[in-house]
């Protein structure tokens, strides 16, 4: 076959049903991984929920409520855990806009009194050796770092560096750090609304 | 030219990213360990592989003033379909590469071959063509992720070669990226042209 000439014809014609393929082609795979993908991100925030949060026994995904930050558009979410009827803390996905290159959406838990109980780090863009390494900073139990099993009643939830602040920034990414604080003196305001605005008793 | 020496080619006399110096963005930005620089490298290569011959199937319905738009759309489909798939089945890679996976669209190799190579040749010998240049390309692109994974973190693909405390966080940030980079190219290129004289 000889090659078409570019003419006006031709090459809308060939432009066209290029196009037409590859459109059929990505609706036909769409529809088949749609599912898939629906289902590794809602395995990924069960997954979290669990990590972060002490025994329950009811569906947190099914209860949960959304919380509208007073510095955000998008709301947080609130996954609320309770053990026969008894209120047993909630896990808070939250995020900060205030990460070294954007976005980080961090998932807390906390028990009945407010206490963390974890957190997981569901994503973020932070810098490979230094921000990023939030996902285990703020659990290791040396000097102040961890924020595991405090209270963000008790404990004032900043950087040291700031005034009045108990937690150990991450050395070298005191951005991320106060971006990770934020989120979760944020998540906690949520959790508080939840605890006395929304907690249900179980029937 | 049989295959053997079209894949030869590929990966080593006309090597992307130590004889062409193409693609260096995704070489730089992904290459922070051995693991993510592998996995990059086999995803442009499918992805190199299936538009090679796309292209080269189409080469003489495509009039030649629109061919740079129809190569695009085509380099892009394959992009989308190999997004959705990892979405789907390898959500962690798929995080790990993050932006660097839609970028391939834009990545000069791909496009390079569609013009330089796949519009001229048959589609068997651009499915080769596309094989070489991706084999060089993964190659590259792990032997620059392991040494940065390795002076940076002191291990290579995840394991330990020497205690964290000596590596230097300097290798696993953008400067390390660029000395490696540099140090690699410089290598070959002596040892090619020891070779050559």
């Amino acid at each position: 076959m000889k090659k078409l000439p570019s003419t006006l014809t031709y090459m809308t014609l060939s432009l066209g049903v290029i196009t037409i393929v590859a459109g059929a082609l990505l609706a036909w795979v769409h529809e088949i991984t749609a599912a898939p993908i629906e289902e590794a991100a809602q395995r990924k925030q069960v997954e979290a929920i669990r990590a972060v949060l002490p025994e329950f026994d009811n569906d947190p995904t099914a209860q949960q409520v959304t919380w509208t930050p007073p510095s955000g558009s998008e709301p947080f979410t609130i996954f609320p855990a309770y053990k026969g009827d008894v209120f047993a803390g909630a896990a808070v996905e939250g995020y900060s806009l205030n990460g070294f290159s954007g976005e980080v959406r961090i998932m807390y838990g906390f028990d009945a009194e407010g206490d963390i109980t974890g957190y997981e780090v569901l994503s973020h863009a932070e810098t490979p050796g230094l921000g990023a390494k939030m996902d285990e900073w703020f659990r290791m139990d040396i000097g102040h770092r961890s924020v595991i099993g405090k209270n963000p009643a008790e404990t004032s939830m900043y950087v040291t560096k700031d005034p009045g602040g108990e937690i150990d920034a991450i050395t070298a990414a005191t951005i991320s750090s106060r971006a990770f604080l934020a989120t979760l003196r944020e998540c906690y305001d949520a959790f508080k609304y939840y605890k006395t605005e929304k907690t249900v008793s179980h029937e | 030219m049989n295959k053997l020496r079209i894949i030869y080619n590929g990966l080593i006399t006309e090597n992307p990213t130590f004889v062409l110096l193409l693609g260096m963005c995704p070489t730089l930005g992904t290459t922070g360990s051995a693991i993510t620089g592998l996995s990059m490298g086999l995803a442009t290569s499918g992805v190199l592989v299936c538009s090679n011959a796309a292209i080269s199937g189409i080469k003489n319905m495509v009039p030649d003033k629109v061919r740079i738009p129809a190569y695009i759309v085509v380099i892009a489909t394959f992009v989308t379909l190999l997004q959705m798939f990892m979405q789907a089945y390898l959500p962690s890679l798929n995080e790990s590469l993050g932006i660097f996976i839609p970028l391939i669209v834009v990545n000069c190799i791909l496009l390079g071959r569609a013009e330089a190579y796949a519009s001229r040749r048959s589609v068997i010998d651009s499915v080769f063509d596309g094989i070489g240049i991706g084999c060089g390309f993964t190659v590259a692109l792990t032997m620059l992720g392991s040494i940065r994974e390795l002076l940076g973190t002191g291990t290579v693909f995840g394991a330990r070669i020497f205690p964290e405390t000596y590596g230097s966080l300097l290798f696993v940030l953008a400067p390390g990226a660029f000395i490696a980079l540099g140090f690699l190219i410089a290598i070959i290129n002596h040892v090619r042209n020891r070779k050559q004289s």
